[in-house]
């Protein structure tokens, strides 16, 4: 077995008197394709706000390459090598495509505000570093075309793709993405499966990923972990999930496993 | 007893503010919006109620009575003619269109009738009252007795009738209110209603109280007014009637100890150790954005 | 390096721009009643630039900038009518005091949002009034006597410094992190952008020129008093942002330039001027409530023709 990268151990949070999530232990290793799924309410989005620091966790741990997460800032886990996606778009929409791949490239460069205010060589040798960096993200998403569209005229399958290439370029090791495919047709959301696999190889990646999709997750993923009225209920692989009667249960009525 | 009658004069200039904060907080619970013409309305309220003591001779009474109706009309006129096609706007640009219309309000009185203050009439008399030992003026027991009388009203209106369970439902979730068959724009301009002849009554009283009023009388006002409603939690009603009294009470003992050129600066003061401590005031709700 | 050239030939623009009003002023054929105009329309200027970074660019809603100016104006008048050192000296003091202003008052409330964030920062410019009108040091409420030292070549170089040093930060990875933040806070949040630290350096930025614009304009006046900077002038600044457009740096320039000219032909009657400033202001906000330009700049209109016809 490789690394363990992520070890998320008892994880639970209370809004008000609300138990929202309770309990959870997730464990990741090194190069895994992970896939966490739910019906609608079952808490998946809550575990990432969590994960990515949006909402402190009121129990449990998460430890990510040996540090301990809890009660960081966004920012700072995203410095620490977690980035995600969201499930409703949140593309910066005034700025343009490039400029959303720039924003995430943020600490790529390190020239300061005088530097930049002043237009020292630091400043014009930081900016073209980002600009590459920022186009060679965007070519491997087929977005290199619209590189000087503002985002919020891109169709909404290049909405999707952008967010995942701005996510990139936050220079993760684990990548945590949000209903990726929500809302694309099958043909794009099998050329978006490609690309998530091809990315994982290309980037050393680590990928947990939210989807309701269900043959989609079966399809990809190693392992899957499945959250139920806020608490694990399975863990294990596709073969295995696709027999454990809790998850029928869970789903029945929902969507047909097959 | 000095500090009795002190304490019973922040009460009084307090359930001024109160009655102010109240429509301050009424509209932010519905439309989300700082209502910066509020403050004027209640200028405006105050030279009615001058007009109608000084030149057209009727009582204290009938003249509150007459300031309330017209605020009433008033504020609904402000938020159909700019508010109400603001709905979907940013907050920003909502909250700049009532800077603009209380500029305007203001700006009109001025050119219509000068910017000089008047001088209200003493239509009722004012004597000093002996309770245990302290002298307390008769006015403030007056405009003591109105404020809490309207806010009774106010708040058998909102807990009682249609028209208030109404409110309630709009300021909790509009889209299911619509939904459920309440019309939400009448709610809505009910609400403006409300909370205007509230001010309207407000601005008659602090004319009886403070005896000058100018076109620019309702600007500083109407800032403790929203300070009270953030104090006591913006977009509750008990929140906004304790937030008004405290606000006047601190205020009454600042000038007491003898810095009143520091007094508005107290009142600032609060408004930030609020906002950055607790913002969502003594008796608001905590919100969160969802992601 | 294209931009670079463009960058040139405004400079360009500007100096031949200064040149020109520079001679006329010397020779006469512009007199005192105009040149105080352009004076105090390169301090509207300047507030409008500096508020435009903190509401525009960063979208932190601040309505308190008056309160920056004040502690400029009172700090470089203390520098030049107290110690009697020079004038440059006093602008740079003013723009540092400012600046510390608004490192104090930023980073308490830059973490409120929207509304509440508005509220505070009116709150605390009327706070730094309430102090100046309460020290005697510096005449309270009476207000305080200024010689007159500032010339057109202060006021037209302060106005293009600023203008170069927000378009400049503006123009960097910096300034996208505060169009971030203005454009999705969580988000910008989730990309590794430190959304606290940036706020608060928007907001030191613009009160540093807010602080500058105020030396400029109180050794303009030869007096100064609290009352200049109440909540009505924050407004003032506000209304140039607002309807140049939130996010356009040439458009907050050309509201202040225009609104300049329109209140000093309304000088006298300075209600009607408040009734055509608020009418138009509420207009604007249900009509067009972008602003007069928008997100663009007046230099995105001439690249039209090469830029257009690649729609997705």
């Amino acid at each position: 077995m490789t690394n363990l990268l992520l070890n998320v151990a008892h994880l639970g949070i209370q809004f008000g008197g609300l138990k929202a999530v309770q309990n959870v232990d997730i464990q990741l290793y090194d190069g895994e394709l992970i896939g966490l799924i739910g019906p609608n309410g079952a808490g998946k989005t809550t575990t990432f706000n969590m994960l990515t620091g949006v909402y402190a966790p009121t129990e449990g741990t998460i430890t990510f390459q040996g540090k301990t997460l809890n009660g960081l800032d966004p920012y700072k886990v995203t410095q620490s090598g977690i980035s995600r996606t969201f499930q409703n778009i949140r593309l910066f929409k005034e700025l343009t495509v490039l400029e959303n791949v720039e924003v995430a490239n943020h600490s790529l460069a390190t020239h300061g505000i005088f530097a930049s205010i002043l237009r020292l060589p630091s400043f014009f040798t930081g900016e073209k570093k980002m600009e590459q960096q920022s186009l060679a993200f965007l070519k491997i998403f087929g977005l290199d075309v619209y590189k000087d569209e503002l985002a919020k005229n891109l169709p909404y399958g290049m909405q999707r793709r952008l967010e995942i290439a701005r996510a990139l370029a936050a220079n993760p090791k684990l990548l945590l993405l949000d209903e990726p495919a929500a809302g694309m047709n099958p043909q794009e959301t099998h050329e978006l499966m490609e690309l998530i696999a091809f990315i994982r190889k290309e980037f050393n990646l680590t990928i947990l990923l939210i989807e309701h999709d269900m043959s989609l997750v079966m399809g990809i993923c190693e392992r899957i972990y499945v959250l139920d009225h806020g608490q694990l209920i399975a863990n294990g692989t596709p073969e295995e999930i696709r027999q454990n009667p809790k998850v029928i249960e869970a789903y029945l009525g929902e969507e047909v496993v097959d | 007893m000095e500090w009795l009658q002190q304490l019973v004069n922040g009460i009084s200039i307090g359930s001024i503010y109160a009655l102010i904060a109240l429509g301050y907080t009424m509209v932010y619970g519905i439309i989300k919006l700082i209502n910066f013409a509020h403050g004027d309305v209640f200028m405006i309220g105050a030279f009615i109620g001058f007009w109608a003591i000084s030149r057209w001779d009727i009582g204290f009474l009938p003249a509150l009575l007459l300031a309330m109706v017209i605020c009433a009309v008033l504020g609904v006129i402000i938020e159909r003619v700019a508010y109400k096609r603001l709905r979907n706007s940013t907050r920003i640009a909502a909250l700049i269109t009532a800077i603009g219309v209380s500029l305007l309000i203001e700006n009109l009185m001025i050119f219509f009738r000068g910017a000089q203050s008047a001088v209200y009439p003493a239509t009722i008399e004012n004597k000093a009252i002996n309770v245990f030992g302290a002298q307390i003026s008769s006015l403030s027991l007056l405009i003591l007795g109105v404020s809490i009388f309207l806010m009774l009203l106010l708040q058998f209106i909102v807990h009682k009738t249609k028209i208030g369970k109404a409110m309630r439902a709009v300021s909790h979730d509009a889209e299911a209110a619509k939904l459920m068959g309440i019309n939400v724009d009448n709610t809505i301009s009910a609400t403006f209603a409300i909370g205007s002849a509230l001010a309207g009554a407000a601005g008659v009283i602090f004319g009886l109280y403070y005896t000058r009023i100018d076109p620019l009388m309702g600007i500083v006002p109407g800032i403790k007014a929203f300070i009270a409603a953030v104090l006591g939690g913006i977009g509750s009603i008990p929140g906004a009637m304790v937030g008004g009294m405290l606000l006047g009470v601190v205020e009454t003992f600042v000038s007491a100890m003898g810095f009143s050129s520091w007094r508005d600066a107290a009142a600032f003061l609060i408004l930030i150790i609020i906002l950055i401590f607790k913002p969502s005031g003594l008796f608001g709700k905590n919100t969160r954005e969802k992601v | 390096m294209k931009k670079s050239k463009a960058f040139w030939a405004y400079v360009a623009i500007a100096i031949i721009v200064y040149a020109v009003v520079q001679f006329s002023m010397s020779s006469g054929m512009i007199g005192s009643y105009y040149s105080n105009m352009l004076i105090i329309m390169c301090v509207n200027v300047m507030l409008a630039v500096s508020l435009h970074l903190i509401i525009g660019i960063t979208g932190q809603f601040s309505i308190g900038h008056a309160g920056f100016m004040a502690v400029g104006a009172y700090m470089s008048a203390i520098v030049t009518m107290k110690f009697d050192l020079p004038f440059i000296v006093a602008i740079v003091a003013a723009g540092c005091v400012a600046l510390l202003a608004g490192l104090l008052i930023g980073i308490p409330t830059l973490r409120l949002r929207g509304d509440y964030l508005a509220i505070a920062t009116l709150g605390f410019a009327e706070i730094i009034r309430i102090v100046i009108l309460n020290v005697d040091y510096v005449g309270g409420a009476a207000g305080m006597t200024v010689s007159r030292q500032t010339t057109w070549t202060y006021a037209f170089f302060a106005m293009l410094i600023t203008i170069i040093v927000i378009a400049n930060y503006t123009k960097s990875r910096h300034g996208r992190a505060c169009i971030a933040i203005r454009e999705d806070e969580i988000a910008a949040d989730a990309m590794g952008i430190n959304t606290t630290y940036y706020k608060v350096v928007a907001f030191a930025i613009g009160a540093f020129f807010a602080g500058v614009a105020g030396a400029i304009f109180s050794h303009q006046l030869f007096f100064i008093q609290p009352t200049s900077f109440g909540f009505l002038k924050s407004f003032d600044i506000l209304i140039y942002v607002v309807l140049g457009g939130l996010g356009s740096l040439s458009g907050s320039v050309l509201a202040a330039v225009l609104l300049t000219i329109v209140s000093t032909y309304l000088a006298e009657f300075p209600e009607t001027r408040m009734i055509i400033y608020s009418l138009v202001l509420i207009l604007v906000m249900l009509y067009r409530p972008t602003g007069l330009l928008g997100t663009k700049e007046i230099t995105d209109f001439f690249k039209f023709g090469k830029k257009g016809g690649k729609n997705v």
